[in-house]
């Protein structure tokens, strides 16, 4: 029996494991596990500085396998999509990959995702999210297929610089040629492993999509011949800071999605979350173009910005104001670190109409604790382009030999 | 390019049944051109008269008007195209299971199966079910207010609603409350003894639905069956050549009013250009386009079938598909060579609406079956016998039987090719119980199922309400939130049938306030 198998039956051993998990276990030394989407994870293997360093200086391996993943095929494939998702996916070429986001009826965010064009009927739709009944009822009228099929596929995250160069190590012949968001089939020591030029870190990086049985023996040997290039295992908290340099948004932390807000008012749309360009009115009907059109018109209420924090404490949680004095509050923080990488203090922020321009300048109210004494800074931050960190050798192909 | 003048109208309507046509003959006295294409040779849709064996006519749906607003009928002038009566003010009369038939009306005679207290509880019932329907009247005749919304009209309506409640005065606001949501049954339970009376009553309330008296919601139905009649005039009447004759004439007011018609033009598909209704494409590959597309077709076959899910979004979508729209009338049609033997029926009497519905616990048996996808082994009916009112339906001396027979699921669980011939057996043994020597009259027999009546007619689920007429499916919420105010998601696209406020029936409301909408819009 492998060690991806749960060693209990699933109503004793709640979180899954994945094809990874041996090896992640091994490797841990903080103990730090968290769920991710019913499968135990890894927070932090060693500190979170290591790891994220590795990112940007070496190569790293992120365990990805409890990404949800979603099988569309059928001659109706591209046409479901497209009334699913706001982009147009009927540009995309197979073997290509496209960032999606997709919407309710009101136009509010349900998920953000890729979608992989496998064959010419055939997509893989990848989410943060299980949603087979949305996707089951937005079937109704097309000739497709969906099942989920997570279980079925183990997938690492390969981000860093030394990652194209480790590759072309172990023998995948071509994967320099490989453009950004293009996949490619290998194999590597006779196992199967499909590759895409993607990742959440903004930097040069890949995705490795393999049968969960070759799931350990890949592991291994990516490990082994990345030691010379500094290879590392990454926890969910290193490549947190890794996306917020790179301007990407995260669902439960930058927005909900719309399938689980209680409140009213606490959905957000594709516009107020700056996600317009992925959004294409032309392309024919969607589910929510019609409430989308209208608030274009409207003008959004707010609009998640990059906010650049005077200082150096990350704007945790801030609640932000137009004044020093904090006498309305415009908006509030939702991501937030220090970047190394970039030595700035940087943040993601909802922030109300008509503050959210870039150049303006709002006021952070952070809260620090030091040794249990609160204490308060109000602290200038000024909203300005993402990503905050969008090195070219993300997009150099082929990617420079590092 | 120039478009042929011809094939070019303000309004496009799919469908000639009665909505249908009421909202082409509503459109066009509006001043709008108007075609109005039907799948079938001739208008009616599910009001049509139509033989069903050689020489023998019969209403193949509805058999019975009685919801048709009256001011309606003389705003179409109906009467002077042609619609005449064969019998107006006709009686109800529930046949009981041993005794004699008792005549359902006020005021009601005590006799050996009504005692006097029960009589006098049928008066006080019937005047306060009547206080309760015409304090829903106004909610059941116009476009139902969006919530939500500051729009005045809407805020006004609502706040109407609740003054014709509060109006009532205390004790009847007060039952009105109580009873609204509380099953038949129990709520005749509370006030008679007489079986085949509170039958005959319960029947009403269960006729046509998807429930039996004991189901939560059926005293709802109930009085909602009664608004539709106060608002209609009450009366049960039949048209002279049946419910087509109907038909025929308001496809007359329609025409005379400028409308064109054509009968043997199905659509196949709603166009959409620029995300709006830009006309219709028919099955024979003929483009149509209009400005304006209303569909009396039912909610799941405009929005799945004749648009596609893919115009629409996918909430949308999804609610289409949860409408409940599963039909559990069957209808019978019987030739007859004679006048059907009712026991104890005078031959005046065999011209009403005549009930089998013995009692409470019959109907909830008979419904028992429904719930478990099959048909009711002792079913109920609504009987009339049309060619004692309007000989011409049938050779000298013959009659016509025609029934609507409850319970008859849609889904049947052994499928109803297997099943047709047993149940329309069943159906005359039931008869014949009722009517000794029945079955020996018998020139021909026609059942239609719901799957009969969905391909006949074509209405989804072939349920005669385009959808069950229940608490979530009523009202603001009719058929799906969206397109509860005769407007789509899509521009330009409206829906005109009975899928719409206030329901089936053949009552016209949907598509006299359909074409009122439109008017309003674009005017």
């Amino acid at each position: 029996m492998s060690a991806s198998q749960p060693l209990a039956p699933h109503f004793q051993q709640p979180l899954l494991r994945t094809p990874f998990h041996e090896r992640a276990r091994a490797l841990s030394q903080v103990d730090s596990f968290i769920a991710w989407a019913g499968y135990t994870t890894v927070d932090v293997f060693t500190t979170v500085e290591q790891e994220y360093f590795a990112i940007r200086n070496a190569t790293t391996l992120y365990d990805i396998t409890p990404m949800v993943k979603y099988r569309v095929a059928g001659p109706d494939a591209v046409a479901y999509l497209n009334r699913l998702v706001t982009r147009d996916l009927g540009k995309l070429k197979p073997d290509r990959v496209a960032y999606c986001v997709w919407c309710d009826d009101e136009g509010h965010l349900l998920d953000d995702g890729t979608v992989f064009r496998l064959g010419e009927d055939e997509y893989r739709l990848c989410t943060a999210e299980r949603q087979i009944d949305w996707l089951l009822d937005s079937a109704i009228g097309f000739d497709v297929e969906i099942n989920e099929v997570t279980e079925q596929i183990a997938a690492l995250a390969m981000q860093g610089p030394t990652s194209c160069a480790l590759l072309k190590t172990l023998g995948l012949t071509g994967i320099e040629r490989l453009k950004p968001f293009e996949i490619g089939y290998f194999s590597l020591r006779g196992r199967q492993l499909t590759v895409s030029r993607t990742g959440f870190t903004g930097d040069l990086g890949y995705e490795l999509w393999m049968a969960p049985e070759a799931a350990l023996d890949i592991w291994d040997e990516l490990m082994a011949a990345g030691r010379s290039r500094g290879i590392r295992a990454i926890g969910s908290q290193a490549l947190n800071m890794a996306r917020i340099e790179a301007g990407f948004i995260m669902p439960h932390v930058d927005f909900v999605s719309a399938e689980q807000t209680i409140r009213t008012g606490r959905d957000r749309s594709p516009l107020e979350l700056g996600l317009a360009w992925l959004i294409d009115f032309e392309k024919g009907h969607f589910t929510g173009r019609r409430a989308l059109l209208a608030e274009r018109q409207r003008g959004p209420r707010r609009q998640l910005v990059g906010l650049d924090v005077v200082g150096n404490k990350p704007a945790h949680d801030a609640l932000l104001y137009n004044e020093a004095n904090g006498s309305r509050q415009i908006g509030a923080v939702t991501s937030a670190t220090w970047s190394p990488t970039c030595k700035r203090n940087i943040a993601l922020a909802m922030v109300d109409a008509p503050y959210f321009q870039i150049g303006m300048t709002v006021w952070a109210d952070i809260y620090l604790n030091r040794e249990l004494v609160w204490e308060r800074r109000m602290s200038k931050a000024h909203v300005v382009e993402r990503p905050f960190f969008a090195p070219e050798r993300r997009r150099v192909t082929p990617p420079g030999e590092f | 390019m120039m478009q042929p003048a011809a094939t070019r109208y303000d309004c496009i309507v799919i469908g000639g049944g009665h909505n249908g046509l009421v909202c082409a003959a509503s459109l066009a006295r509006g001043g709008r051109s108007v075609l109005l294409v039907e799948a079938r040779p001739q208008v009616g849709g599910a009001a049509l008269t139509r033989e069903f064996a050689p020489g023998f006519q019969v209403s193949a749906c509805a058999h019975l008007l009685h919801l048709m607003p009256a001011d309606l009928v003389n705003e179409l002038q109906l009467s002077s195209h042609g619609l005449k009566w064969a019998a107006q003010s006709m009686p109800t009369i529930a046949l009981g299971a041993q005794g004699a038939p008792l005549a359902v009306g006020l005021p009601l005679a005590a006799g050996p199966e009504v005692t006097a207290e029960d009589a006098a509880a049928y008066g006080r019932y019937t005047a306060q079910m009547r206080r309760f329907a015409q304090a829903l009247v106004p909610l059941l005749s116009k476009v139902p207010p969006r919530l939500g919304t500051r729009d005045w009209g809407d805020i006004m309506a609502l706040l109407r609603l609740g003054w014709q409640i509060r109006k009532l005065g205390r004790d009847d606001m007060r039952e009105l409350l109580r009873i609204g949501g509380m099953n038949v049954y129990d709520l005749l339970e509370d006030q008679f003894r007489s079986a085949v009376l509170k039958g005959a009553l319960g029947f009403d309330a269960v006729l046509g639905t998807n429930f039996g008296p004991r189901s939560p919601g059926t005293v709802l139905t109930l009085l909602y069956r009664m608004a539709a009649e106060a608002a209609g005039g009450a009366a049960l009447t039949q048209p002279a050549g049946g419910l087509g004759a109907l038909c025929d004439a308001l496809a007359k007011a329609a025409t005379a009013a400028g409308a064109t018609i054509r009968t043997s033009a199905p659509v196949s598909q709603i166009l959409v250009e620029s995300d709006r209704a830009a006309g219709v494409l028919l099955e024979s590959g003929e483009r149509i386009t209009a400005r304006t597309v209303l569909s009396s077709a039912d909610p799941k076959n405009t929005f799945l079938n004749l648009l596609g899910a893919r115009h629409l979004d996918t909430g949308f979508v999804r609610r289409v598909n949860h409408l409940r729209a599963r039909g559990l009338a069957a209808k019978l049609h019987l030739a007859l060579d004679r006048a059907p033997p009712f026991s104890g029926l005078q031959s005046a009497a065999l011209g009403g609406r005549l009930l089998i519905a013995p009692s409470l616990e019959y109907l909830e048996r008979a419904y028992n079956h429904a719930k478990y996808g099959e048909y009711s082994a002792a079913p109920a009916m609504e009987i009339t016998v049309p060619t004692v009112n309007d000989a011409a339906l049938a050779p000298p001396g013959k009659h016509v039987l025609s029934a609507i027979v409850q319970y008859a699921p849609y889904a049947l669980k052994n499928g109803w090719p297997q099943e047709r011939e047993r149940f329309t057996e069943l159906c005359i043994d039931t008869l014949e119980r009722y009517a000794p020597g029945l079955r020996a009259s018998i020139v021909a027999a026609e059942l239609l199922t719901p799957l009969d009546i969905e391909r006949e007619f074509r209405i989804s689920g072939g349920h005669w309400h385009h959808g069950e007429l229940a608490f979530d499916q009523f009202f603001m919420v009719r058929p799906v939130p969206g397109a509860a105010q005769h407007r789509t998601p899509l521009r330009g696209l409206y829906l005109c049938g009975a899928g719409c406020h206030p329901g089936g029936g053949v009552m016209g409301i949907p598509g006299r306030n359909a074409a009122r909408q439109v008017l309003k819009e674009a005017a």
